[in-house]
C-alpha cells in the first residue's frame, strides 16, 4: 500500500467560518488517481455549475497526484475552479515547490470554500491550518514583495510553497494570475481573481513528511530508470540550455510566430527575444521546480540604472519563457529586449496572466489603429513596440480608471463585443490565444480543448508533424486522443515536458511499486473517462460546443499549412459535437 | 577505493559542497536522502536546500561538514554521537534520549529531526544524494 491513508487525504478549508477539516477520500483516489482526475470529482461535489465565479460559492480545488515528490518531474499542481474569464471550467497548472509541499504536508487535494470578509492568508504547515490577517498585505503594488514578506514571517524555508496574488487579483481582473515562488504561475483563466473575490491574498503550505511505498526495491529501481532517462534524454539539453524561448526562431522561420495581433506570422526583430540571444545576453540564473532535474526556468538579470544616482544600479531577475516572448514581445511588436523584460516584470508584479494581457493589449492597439476606439478610451497612445505605453497600460488594467479599461479587464472577447473588432480579437472559448500560428491543429485544439490552451492537446506540435492536411474529422480525433492521454499525465501530476519519458508502460511500471496496479490499457481507458467527466462538467457549466468559431483573423494570415479555410473548421467542429453527442455528453 | 582497503589505509569520506552557485534548487538531493530507505519525501533527509532569500539569489546547500571537533557530540549528554576518525559523528540511536541539543549546537543547521522515530537525522556520508545532483554541486570527498 502506498499508505493510502495519507494519500487520499483531502483538506477542506471554509473561509466563511475559518475552519478546516480532513476527509479520507480513498473512494475517489482509487478510481481517479489524483490531479485532474480527482479534482474533477471534487469539483463536481461542490455543485457549483451555475454559480457566479466571483461569488463565495465558487470553490477552489488544488490537487496533486501519485507521482508528486515521488518520481522525477512529478512537479505540478492542478488548480480547478470556475473561471471568471470564460464563465466556464477553470483549470490551471503550476510548478515551483507547490506540488511537493502539498504532498509532503500529507494531502492529495485542498478544497477552499467560501470567502473571508477581510483580507487573509492561509498558512498550512502539515496538520496545522492558520488563518492569518492579510490587511497589511492587501493593496501592495508588487506580488514579489508579498512573497518576500510571507517568506520572512513563516517557517519551513525550503519545504514550503508560497502562492499569492498581486493587485490585479484584488481588483478582480478576470485574467489575474496566482504567482508561485516568484517565477511560476497558475496563470491562465483567472484564478487570481477568484482568490481576490475571496479576499485570499496568499497560501503558504509546507511539509516534510516521509511517505511509504509498497514495494521498496521496485520503487528505487523504477525511480533510477526514470531519472536516468530524464537526465540523459534530449530533454535536459532542450529545456535546460535555452529553455522554451528556443522556439522563437524556428516558429518565426515557419511564419507561425503571431506578430502585432497576428497581422503577420513573422516578426522582424524575433532574434532579439530568441532563446539564443536571451541566453547569451541576459540569462542570469536557471532554477528548477522541486523534484525536477531539468531546471528549465530561465531568469534574465536586468540591470537598471537608478535615475537620480549616478553609477548605481539595481538588478532584477525576470523569468522568461516562449509564451511571454510571444505575448509581450512579438504580439506587441516589442523587439527591444530590455523593453520586453521590463514590461514582463510589471505584468508579473501586478499579478496578471501574461498571455491574456498581451493579447488584450494587441487587440486594443489595433482597434486604436483602426479608429474603433480613440485615445479618449485608451488614455494612452498604444503603439506597436512602444513598451513604455504598455507598461502604463498595465497599471490602467489594474486600476480601471474608465469604462474602456473596465471592459478590457474582463478579457478580449468581452472588450471586442463592446467596442467592435471581434474579427481580430484573438480569443478561443473566451480565453486569449497562446502563441502558435502553426496551422489548423493548433487552432482546432484551442477551440475544442478543455481549457482552450495549447497544452490541452498540443495541436501546435501535431501541425509540425503532419505534412499533408488530413480530413478535419481525423484531426479532431487525434486531438481528443492526445487530450485524453494528457488527462492521465495530469492526474499524476507530471510536468508535460516529461511526456516523452512517461509513456503508458512507464507510468504503469511506476505506479506498481506504489501499490497502484494499473495496466497500460487501463490507463488509456481511464484517460478517456476523465476526459468525458471533465467535458460533461464543462457542458453543465454552460459551455456550448456548437457555438465555437475561430476568430476571423486566423483565416486571413497564411500559416505554414497555407491559408486556413472556414469550412475545414466547421467540419472539424461539427464532428467534435457529434462525438460528444455519441458519448451522451450533449 | 578497493586498493586502499587492501593496503589497509582507511580514508574517511565526507560530503562536500563544491559550488552552490551551480545549484538550481531542484531538491533531487533532498529527495534522494530520504529515498535511501525507499521512502518518499524529506522526512529522513540529512541535506537541505533553501533559497538564499529569494530563488533569484541562488541557494544555500546545508550538509554536515564532518567537523574534526564536532560541537554536536560535545553537547550530547548521553554520548550518543560518537566522533568519527577523520571528522564527523556516528549516531548510536539506542543511547539517544531525543533531547535535541545536537540540533541546537550545529552551527550549520545540518542536523534535522526524524519525526517518526523522534531522533536526530545525522548524515552518514554515503554520497547517495550526490549521485542525483545533476549539476555537480555536491560530491563525496575523501578527507586527508
Ligand atoms: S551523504 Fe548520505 S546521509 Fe548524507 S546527506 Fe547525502 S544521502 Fe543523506
Ligand atoms: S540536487 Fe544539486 S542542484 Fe539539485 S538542489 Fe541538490 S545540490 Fe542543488
Amino acid at each position: 500500500m502506498y499508505e493510502p491513508k495519507p494519500f487520499s487525504k483531502v483538506l477542506y478549508i471554509d473561509l466563511n467560518r475559518r475552519t478546516s477539516w480532513v476527509e479520507e477520500r480513498d473512494d475517489l483516489v482509487e478510481e481517479w488517481l489524483g490531479g485532474i482526475g480527482l479534482g474533477i470529482q471534487l469539483l463536481k461535489e461542490e455543485s457549483m455549475t451555475s454559480v457566479d465565479p466571483l461569488s463565495p460559492e465558487n470553490s477552489i480545488i488544488l490537487a496533486v497526484g501519485p507521482f508528486n515528490a515521488t518520481y522525477p518531474l512529478g512537479s505540478k499542481t492542478v488548480a480547478l475552479f470556475k473561471s471568471p474569464l470564460t464563465g466556464n471550467l477553470g483549470e490551471s497548472y503550476a510548478g515551483g515547490r507547490s506540488s511537493v509541499s502539498i504532498k509532503l504536508a500529507g494531502y492529495m487535494a485542498i478544497v477552499i470554500r467560501g470567502a473571508s470578509e477581510t483580507p487573509i492568508y492561509l498558512a498550512i504547515h502539515e496538520d496545522r491550518v492558520h488563518f492569518r490577517d492579510a490587511s497589511a498585505l492587501w493593496g501592495m503594488t508588487s506580488s514579489f514583495t508579498v512573497g518576500r514578506v510571507i517568506a520572512e514571517r513563516e517557517p519551513s524555508a525550503g519545504y514550503r510553497s508560497i502562492l499569492r496574488i498581486g493587485p490585479a487579483g484584488e481588483k478582480l481582473v478576470r485574467y489575474a494570475s496566482v504567482m508561485v515562488e516568484s517565477f511560476r504561475h497558475f496563470g491562465r483563466l483567472g484564478l487570481g481573481a477568484v482568490f481576490g473575490s475571496k479576499k485570499l491574498k496568499a497560501i503558504v503550505i509546507s511539509g516534510r513528511k516521509a511517505l511509504k511505498v509498497e514495494d521498496k526495491v521496485a520503487y528505487k529501481k523504477v525511480y533510477d530508470e526514470i531519472f536516468e532517462k530524464a537526465v540523459r534524454s534530449g530533454l535536459m539539453k532542450k529545456y535546460h540550455e535555452l529553455g522554451t524561448t528556443m522556439n522563437v526562431l524556428p516558429l518565426n522561420e515557419l511564419g507561425a510566430l503571431p506578430t502585432m495581433n497576428l497581422k503577420s506570422g513573422r516578426f522582424e526583430q524575433a532574434e532579439n527575444i530568441s532563446g539564443e540571444e536571451m541566453a547569451s545576453k541576459v540569462l542570469g540564473r536557471r532554477i528548477a521546480c522541486s523534484g525536477c532535474p531539468v531546471a528549465c526556468i530561465h531568469l534574465a538579470a536586468l540591470r537598471e540604472p537608478y535615475p537620480h544616482e549616478p553609477f548605481f544600479y539595481k538588478t532584477v531577475f525576470i523569468s522568461y519563457d516562449y509564451e511571454l516572448a510571444y505575448a509581450l514581445g512579438s504580439m506587441l511588436g516589442i523587439g527591444k529586449r530590455e523593453g520586453f523584460l521590463k514590461l514582463l516584470h510589471f505584468v508579473e508584479s501586478a499579478g496578471l496572466d501574461a498571455i491574456s494581457t498581451g493579447v488584450c493589449f494587441a487587440w486594443a492597439t489595433e482597434a486604436l489603429e483602426k479608429g474603433l476606439i480613440s485615445e479618449r478610451e485608451t488614455l494612452l497612445r498604444l503603439k506597436w513596440g512602444d513598451y513604455e505605453s504598455y507598461i502604463k497600460a498595465v497599471k490602467m488594467i489594474v486600476e480601471q480608471p474608465n469604462e474602456f479599461y473596465k471592459e478590457l479587464a474582463l478579457g478580449v472577447r468581452n472588450a471586442s463585443k463592446h467596442f467592435g473588432g471581434e474579427e481580430f480579437a484573438l480569443s478561443f472559448g473566451g480565453n486569449e490565444m497562446p502563441g502558435y500560428h502553426t496551422g489548423p491543429a493548433a487552432y482546432l485544439g484551442f477551440l475544442v480543448g478543455g481549457r482552450h490552451s495549447h497544452l490541452d492537446n498540443a495541436g501546435y506540435s501535431l501541425d509540425q508533424k503532419i505534412r499533408e492536411l488530413p480530413p478535419p474529422e481525423e484531426l479532431v480525433e487525434k486531438l481528443i486522443k492526445e487530450e485524453s492521454w494528457r488527462m492521465v499525465l495530469n492526474s499524476l501530476v507530471i510536468c508535460l515536458f516529461a511526456r516523452g519519458i512517461y509513456d503508458a508502460e512507464t507510468v504503469s511500471e511506476a505506479l506498481d511499486p506504489l501499490g497502484i496496479p494499473v495496466p497500460p490499457e487501463e490507463l488509456h481507458r481511464l484517460g478517456r473517462d476523465i476526459y468525458k467527466q471533465r467535458y460533461s462538467l464543462k457542458i453543465q457549466m454552460g459551455f456550448d460546443p456548437t457555438e465555437l468559431k475561430p476568430p476571423g483573423r486566423i483565416l486571413e494570415v497564411p500559416t505554414p499549412h497555407g491559408t486556413l479555410e472556414e469550412e475545414y473548421f466547421e467540419r472539424g467542429l461539427k464532428h467534435f459535437s457529434n462525438i460528444l453527442r455519441d458519448w451522451d455528453i450533449i | 577505493m578497493r586498493i586502499y582497503i587492501e593496503l589497509g589505509i582507511y580514508l574517511t569520506k565526507r560530503l562536500s559542497v563544491l559550488d552552490s552557485d551551480l545549484c538550481v534548487g531542484c531538491a533531487s538531493c533532498m529527495l534522494a536522502c530520504t529515498r535511501r530507505f525507499a521512502e518518499v519525501g524529506y522526512g529522513k533527509s540529512a541535506i537541505h536546500v533553501r533559497s538564499a532569500g529569494g530563488m533569484e539569489k541562488g541557494f544555500i546547500v546545508v550538509v554536515c561538514r564532518a567537523c574534526l571537533e564536532p560541537p554536536c557530540a560535545k553537547v550530547c549528554p548521553e554520548d550518543a554521537l560518537v566522533p568519527r576518525k577523520g571528522g564527523g559523528v556516528i549516531l548510536k540511536p539506542e543511547k539517544c534520549i531525543a533531547c535535541g541539543y545536537c540540533v541546537e549546537a550545529c552551527p550549520f543547521g545540518a542536523i534535522f529531526w526524524d519525526e517518526e522515530v523522534n531522533k536526530p537525522i545525522i548524515c552518514v556520508y554515503c554520497g547517495y544524494c550526490a549521485n542525483y545532483c545533476p549539476y555537480n554541486v555536491i560530491a563525496l570527498e575523501e578527507v586527508r
